[in-house]
């Protein structure tokens, strides 16, 4: 086996060095009845050019014209500079693991920092972790930080206008199957208005003493943009906190941030800053707050210290929060965060830059808005929702799911159908248009729609 | 708390292969960029109300793109892994990484996939899953898998949200959940994510658990055993069947903690062993590198009785296609956006097929060996936590050098000089200066060789001059870093001015 160094005479001189004959003397302690039946069952090795072969095989059974496809959804197809991979690719980064031991892992150290002060920037707050798995389970995390911080508190708000997968975890993680509430959390949905918004008249009816937060999207999943002035408005005269869930962070380099609306806990989902779509993960979850809540928070954190002879350097630190020393009473069983994606993140947006970022956010919202506006001119489709949006929209059309279809056939992925996750829309697609989708992109699309 | 560091900012020495690296944010200058936007200049108030709007946000780097590699590729310079060096660090299985898998990772079929696409579309993604889930369910023995966590400790959560499910339908979830004191802490914080109270099973004198001990503790409250096998210390629990029967036999369920499954393949199966459920860390033993801590990979393996609250959605063949379905009705629901970290899992795949049934078997046979060749010519200098024959793992402590004031602490600082990682210190808790170490299977005799021989003069040193030793780490970038004052004073994000 190629991955296997051992040659016979090593074998040899190391089970004599050991004391035993053979290798198999040295699982005596395994009960010969599991012994006998453990063989794997699985076809010999294969060489680096099979395996190859078949994964090539199995890739060209995926369609993945990105220029034709205009989902986003929570996963978004963006242009990822060379720059980012070539650094991921660094064998010194990916072969590491949780830097232990600092004075030999100050690369993975000192980049984390540097994340950590990307992701605070981005999202206008005063902290942000090492990171989280995603997006989603970064929401659920904020949800049971909300609780740790308003313990006589039991109620959670969360938009329907959040990502439904969002919902879906943070009801994983704060509830046990059959609706039983595993930490006697209540979550409560609140409706959408007309306008694509989370309902303010709704959230100021429903609010009260119990209310621990209020989660919304940032844009929410319909890529519109939230009144976070409004509900955290809200949310905060009843001592509530204001949770932002952003699936789209590229909207961050033009949208006013979540702190500015004083977020209390702002997350995101960093796939758009330079990591490929790869169905969906890995990605990565930016996870920001307040500095007094600093040791409320799950994940790791990464600060500045100091050697012997006055030299700066990194390490991981508050670590009394984490399961590895609090164990049960942690403030989450994370384990590791998602260094590596973090990293390209940090490569991304530092390649990107100051100046960039902006300008491929407006270069965002310019390409959205001219596909929908050519295709509501089409007479064809009408905005379902008025409120502004990103570089995502809904659009309302007779026979929709029928278009859709048709469009399929012809190579063009139209969106997201919304009846899947919202039976009330039907007729209507989530379409998203980013940088990749460039003139004959959007010709095809409004050729297909307009039929 | 965040205000700008106080600490010390004297520049790194610079000198040969030693180079000095400020912050990406401290090498910008005003004005000057990496990345430049298709398409012309636009007005974003044409678009979007301008009180809506943010402005470029103040110190977001201002570099260019041979300034982002060359500062990259710098700080790698100052890691240790895997590719560089012998990482032994214990209950992390770092094996080599192959790069075959980085490459088909890679591949656009599948690193350009956007997961919302139709299912007819994405075929070849889900043949795979497909398969690694029924690789992953032949090589424990269990009936089937779900990929979906996103890493270990998530795996570890969507199992015991699971036993707490199956609990809730046979009429109570019980409320307590048994765990070894030498388990991860990661299996009580997901048992408490859970509610659950844990109840710690002290080990024998010879660091196992006894069935007749799981039996005095359990009752009919005992939702769960969360148990690891081998063990942390390295050793294989005899008893496992023993003690999951005693699980069993008061209505529990038995949660093997599969993150030592690289001294199982070909070995002993889960299953048989009597586990009811079990998380599966690809990042150890399939292969997928730890990235510097994460991505990960998690998927858990179930029984038959636990296949119905497996996290939805699930993949289902029909024919000849494969498709997600959602009607999944007593699913605990989702754990992770979309489909788990599928570019982990196409590495993994590769992993297996290279290997194949003989080649897992062979890893976790070699794997064994090294370990115990590790154990056998260390034992005379450092004393073994519990004697005997280990698995793929072997704990040392720091016994015996408290005359010369050394710790497993100095230990470990001095091997970095040697130019290795350090193996895991102060893990497991129950022993006192624990040194855990796990060689793998892919590190050639010599280089456990010089591993062992560095063990040895350290040892040496710690009697003879251990000055040496306590001041060690000598040899790289920086000294030992002051970590309780960087715990007083967090400073956690920079803060300072753009250069002009």
């Amino acid at each position: 086996m190629r991955y296997l160094p051992h040659t016979d005479e090593d074998v040899r001189a190391m089970l004599a060095a050991v004391g035993v004959a053979d290798v198999g003397d040295l699982f005596s302690d395994v009960p010969n009845d599991l012994r006998g039946r453990a063989t794997v069952g699985l076809p010999p090795g294969l060489s680096e050019q099979e395996v190859r072969a078949r994964l090539e095989q199995l890739a060209a059974r995926n369609r993945t014209a990105a220029q034709r496809c205009f989902l986003g959804a929570g996963i978004y197809p963006h242009f990822v500079p060379a720059v980012v991979d070539q650094v991921l690719q660094r064998a010194e980064f990916y072969s590491a693991y949780t830097p232990y031991q600092p004075e030999v892992s100050q690369g993975t150290l000192q980049a984390i920092f540097e994340f950590q002060t990307l992701a605070a920037m981005l999202l206008e707050m005063d902290v942000a972790n090492a990171s989280m798995y995603d997006g989603a389970s970064a929401a659920a995390e904020a949800v049971l930080m909300a609780l740790r911080i308003r313990p006589k508190r039991s109620h959670v708000i969360l938009s329907r206008a959040l990502h439904p997968q969002y919902r879906d975890v943070i009801r994983t993680y704060a509830t046990v199957a059959g609706g039983e509430a595993a930490h006697g959390i209540e979550l409560v949905e609140a409706p959408v208005s007309g306008d694509g918004r989370t309902d303010p008249e709704w959230l100021a009816g429903a609010m009260n003493d119990e209310t621990a937060a209020v989660v919304v999207g940032y844009p929410n999943f319909f890529g519109v943009v939230e009144d976070l002035e409004a509900i955290g408005a809200l949310a905060h005269a009843r001592g509530a906190l204001l949770v932002t869930a952003t699936t789209e962070a590229i909207a961050l380099g033009l949208l006013k941030p979540p702190g500015a609306f004083g977020a209390d806990i702002a997350v995101a989902e960093g796939q758009s800053l330079g990591v490929p779509m790869s169905y969906g993960g890995p990605g990565v979850g930016l996870f920001a707050t307040r500095s007094d809540f600093v040791r409320m928070m799950p994940g790791r954190l990464v600060g500045e210290a100091a050697d012997g002879a006055g030299r700066r350097g990194y390490v991981l630190t508050l670590a009394t929060r984490e399961q590895h020393i609090r164990r049960e009473k942690a403030t989450s069983n994370i384990c590791t965060n998602h260094g590596l994606i973090a990293l390209a993140v940090t490569v991304y947006l530092s390649t990107v830059g100051k100046a960039g970022l902006r300008e491929l956010a407006i270069a965002n919202t310019a390409a959205a808005h001219r596909v929908a506006e050519r295709l509501v001119r089409t007479g064809k489709w009408q905005r379902l929702f008025s409120a502004p949006f990103f570089n995502e929209f809904v659009l309302r059309g007779v026979n929709a799911e029928a278009a859709w279809k048709t469009a399929n056939g012809r190579g063009v992925l139209a969106g997201l159908p919304l009846r899947r996750w919202y039976p009330e829309f039907s007729d209507a697609l989530l379409l998203c248009v980013t940088e990749m989708h460039d003139s004959a992109a959007a010709e095809a699309l409004v050729g297909e729609l307009s039929e | 708390m965040t205000a700008s560091s106080d600490a010390p900012t004297l520049p790194r020495k610079q000198a040969g292969l030693l180079l000095d690296e400020p912050l990406i944010f401290e090498r910008s200058r005003r004005g000057r960029r990496g990345f430049a936007v298709p398409g012309g200049d636009v007005d974003p108030s044409a678009f979007l109300p301008a009180q809506l709007l943010r402005d470029p946000i103040d110190g977001f780097p201002e570099v260019s793109e041979p300034e982002v590699l060359r500062h990259f590729l710098r700080l790698s310079q100052w890691n240790l892994g895997t590719a560089t060096t012998f990482y032994p660090l214990g209950s992390c299985t770092m094996k080599y990484n192959p790069v075959a898998n980085e490459a088909v990772a890679r591949l656009p079929g599948f690193a350009g996939l956007h997961p919302l696409v139709p299912d007819d579309d994405a075929q070849g993604a889900l043949e795979l899953i497909w398969e690694l889930e029924r690789m992953l369910a032949e090589i424990s023995g269990m009936d089937a898998v779900s990929l979906q966590p996103a890493a270990g400790a998530q795996g570890e959560l969507t199992g015991m949200k699971m036993i707490r499910a199956y609990h809730v339908d046979r009429g109570r979830a019980r409320r307590k959940v048994l765990i070894p004191a030498s388990a991860h802490g990661t299996n009580p914080a997901s048992a408490a994510l859970c509610g659950y109270s844990t109840v710690q099973v002290e080990g024998n004198r010879i660091g196992l658990i006894e069935a007749a001990a799981v039996r005095r503790a359990m009752d009919d409250d005992v939702a769960a055993l969360m148990i690891t096998n081998p063990n942390t210390l390295g050793l294989f629990e005899r008893e496992i069947v023993q003690v999951a029967e005693a699980v069993h036999e008061r209505g529990g369920l038995v949660y093997l903690d599969g993150a030592n499954l690289n001294a199982l393949m070909g070995v002993a199966k889960p299953a048989h062993m009597g586990a009811d459920v079990m998380q599966i860390n690809l990042h150890k033993t399939f292969s997928t590198p730890h990235g510097g801590g994460g991505p990960g990979s998690g998927p858990v393996a179930v029984r038959d009785v636990l296949v119905p609250y497996l996290p939805a959605p699930r993949l289902v063949r029909d024919g000849e296609r494969l498709r997600w379905s959602e009607d999944v009705p007593q699913s605990i629901g989702r754990v992770r956006s979309f489909h788990g970290n599928f570019g982990m899992l196409v590495r993994a795949y590769a992993y297996v097929l290279a290997l194949g049934g003989d080649g897992l078997t062979q890893a976790t046979r070699m794997a064994v060996l090294s370990a115990n060749y590790i154990r056998r010519r260390l034992e005379e200098a450092y004393q073994l936590a519990f004697p005997g024959t280990c698995m793929h793992e072997c704990v040392f402590s720091d016994k015996g050098f408290e005359a010369a004031g050394v710790k497993t602490l100095d230990i470990a600082k001095r091997l970095l000089d040697h130019g290795f990682y350090a193996p895991t210190i102060y893990f497991p808790l129950v022993v006192s200066g624990a040194i855990m170490i796990e060689p793998t299977e892919t590190e050639s005799k010599e280089t456990l060789d010089q591993f062992i021989d560095a063990m040895l003069s350290i040892a040496r040193e710690a009697r003879e001059t251990p000055d040496v030793v306590r001041n060690a780490p000598t040899q790289t970038p920086i000294g030992r870093l002051d970590e309780a004052r960087a715990a007083r004073r967090p400073v956690l994000r920079w803060r300072g001015s753009v250069g002009e």
